[in-house]
């Protein structure tokens, strides 16, 4: 015996010391603990970071969308609804795919423009996209994480474009569903259009939003697996990785294909955050009914 | 080459008729429409069968969900729950390997490692628990009038549901399910994208889309055609729906027949 091929897996646990003797739950919670399978473990806590920035930026958008979409200049109405529309009919996946190339060239293109004024050659040579060494999105000496973080920026980007769309689309029915006598009410006590908008419509439009916006949430974390097409080392690409045929040339821990088991697990990640996400939700509908002019307010009310 | 001489070659590329190579070069707009089109044709054919299929699977499901037998309730929720709690990428990933190791111990299961069963295996079951958990929303908000006067008229049991029950919910969950056939055919596009080979560069419309984005570094082009084609499924889809929905409620005054409201959702 010559010794292992490889150098030796760094392990937590004490007893991991020498894998091939473990049997069992033992070997399996050394296995669970290689510093490969941490990058299983950050990539899902990147997955979590993409929920938690993207859903707030997509509310956002959202609300820019609804609020051009009622505005009453019509070129801004228009391009609101236009934004709403566009995204609806076609599958999502084609605008991942197609944002993630389109906005990466258009901040190119822009840095180009404004970098390297003195170029004279067009952008687009025949099949190539050619910009300056300085335009490049991230520049070719940037570190790893830059790069990293410039993928997982686009996607959050993209993400947010395609989903802002969807919750526009919600927003909006729910700012034309708050009863009018309500807003009438307001007037008359002279509030203003815009404060009549930041005071009444606002706080209220929200109960009405709320389905719309759940279900919008659900989408979304079921859609979080797509970052992988969009390039990013995320949990499917780690699974698909960690699960493959290990032979025992390369590792301490061989193994046959395990991919499946992997997915498996992911899939009972998800299933979990669903249950998680139905539960939080539930609850958070009852405090927003809580004294709102709605047949749930009034069960609130009555129960009381 | 003329634009005719190109749909010969690659009008049915997809399905392995036709010019073996992909083009290599040039890449025109004609290239461009006759491939992504051919593509479509699996999109169409996964959608189709899915929904075909998974129409009496729902049935059965929302049947089962609404069951007194705790054993079948509970099953049916289940089934429902795992495929709607459960992203449908994800979903694909887990079926292809389960297929790949059901290949060793069975050679039946060598036709499902491909895409056209296997995908459709996995489309077939999440469609049914989609439309599942729709039927049975409607089931529950069936009319008790109408259900009343059914059994006054001395119906009961299987002839009960059939002439009954089951075309009121049809009627009631049509708006929802048309939303759920769009949505199916817009998911048919990650087929490809989630293990499933595509065998031979046989692949759908949004294979083909991305295929030329990656050769030409160009989405502006690929991607706009895609939409297009999916904007004119999905208009095909509501027209046929539509005129199912007239049918359903061909029994009713003309003023209640209401249009089908349509709302189209996102990714499942």
């Amino acid at each position: 015996m010559r010794g292992p091929p490889h150098p030796p897996e760094a392990a937590i646990f004490s007893f991991c010391a020498d894998p091939a003797s473990l049997e069992g739950l033992k070997w399996l919670s050394c296995y669970l603990t290689t510093v490969k399978h941490a990058n299983l473990y950050i990539a899902t806590g990147t997955v979590l970071l993409l929920l938690a920035i993207t859903a707030p930026t997509a509310l956002a958008f959202g609300f820019g969308g609804a609020i051009a979409a009622r505005s009453r200049i019509w070129p801004l109405s228009w391009f609101g609804k236009g934004y709403i529309a566009i995204v609806r009919g076609v599958p999502d996946i084609a605008f991942f795919l197609f944002f993630v190339i389109a906005l990466d060239q258009l901040f190119e293109a822009i840095r180009h423009k404004i970098k390297c004024p003195t170029w004279n050659q067009p952008i687009w040579q025949g099949n190539d996209f050619v910009v300056c060494s300085a335009a490049k999105l991230p520049l070719g000496n940037d570190p790893q994480w830059v790069h990293d973080t410039y993928g997982f920026m686009l996607a959050v980007l993209t993400f947010a474009i395609v989903f802002g769309a969807f919750a526009a689309n919600v927003l909006y029915g729910a700012m034309r569903a708050v009863p009018r006598a309500q807003i009438e009410t307001a007037e008359a006590y002279g509030m203003t259009e815009r404060q009549t908008f930041r005071r009444i419509l606002v706080p209220q439009m929200w109960v009405y939003a709320l389905p719309g916006l759940s279900n919008l949430w659900m989408v979304l974390t079921k859609a979080t697996p797509l970052l992988f097409l969009l390039g990013v080392e995320d949990i499917v690409y780690w699974a698909r990785e960690l699960g493959g045929s290990a032979n025992a040339r390369f590792t301490d821990y061989p193994h046959g294909d395990w991919r499946m088991w992997y997915f498996l697990a992911l899939l009972v990640f998800y299933l979990g955050l669903t249950k998680i996400s139905e539960v939080f939700l539930e609850r958070l509908m009852q405090r927003l009914t809580h004294g709102q002019a709605t047949t749930g307010g009034d069960a609130q009310r009555q129960a009381a | 080459m003329s634009c005719w001489q190109t749909i010969q070659d690659y009008g049915l590329r997809s399905l392995g008729y036709g010019e073996r190579l992909l083009p290599r070069e040039g890449y025109t707009l004609c290239e461009h429409f006759t491939l992504i089109g051919s593509g479509l044709i699996w999109n169409v054919y996964f959608g189709t069968v899915a929904l075909l299929a998974g129409f009496f699977l729902a049935t059965a499901v929302a049947v089962g969900k609404g069951a007194r037998n705790p054993v079948v309730r509970k099953s049916s929720e289940w089934f429902i729950f795992i495929f709607r709690g459960s992203p449908l990428f994800i979903q694909f990933f887990f079926a292809y390997f389960l297929f790949l190791s059901l290949k060793s111990v069975s050679p039946i299961f060598d036709a499902f490692t491909s895409a056209w069963l296997g995908a459709l295996v996995v489309l077939f079951l999440n469609t049914a628990a989609y439309s599942g958990e729709i039927f049975y929303g409607a089931l529950r908000s069936i009319p008790r009038g109408d259900v009343e006067a059914a059994d006054a008229y001395g119906f009961s049991g299987l002839s009960r549901f059939r002439k009954i029950i089951w075309p009121t919910m049809l009627r009631l969950a049509w708006p929802a399910y048309t939303n759920e056939a769009i949505f199916l055919f817009h998911a048919t596009t990650l087929v490809f994208f989630s293990g499933f080979p595509a065998w031979q560069q046989r692949g759908d419309a949004l294979y083909y889309a991305n295929f030329f984005a990656d050769k030409t570094f160009n989405p502006f082009v690929p991607y706009p055609i895609l939409a297009g084609y999916f904007i004119l499924l999905t208009l095909a889809i509501i027209g046929i729906f539509g005129l199912i929905n007239r049918r359903l409620n061909r029994h009713l005054p003309q003023e209640a027949r209401r249009g089908l409201r349509l709302r189209v959702n996102v990714i499942r």
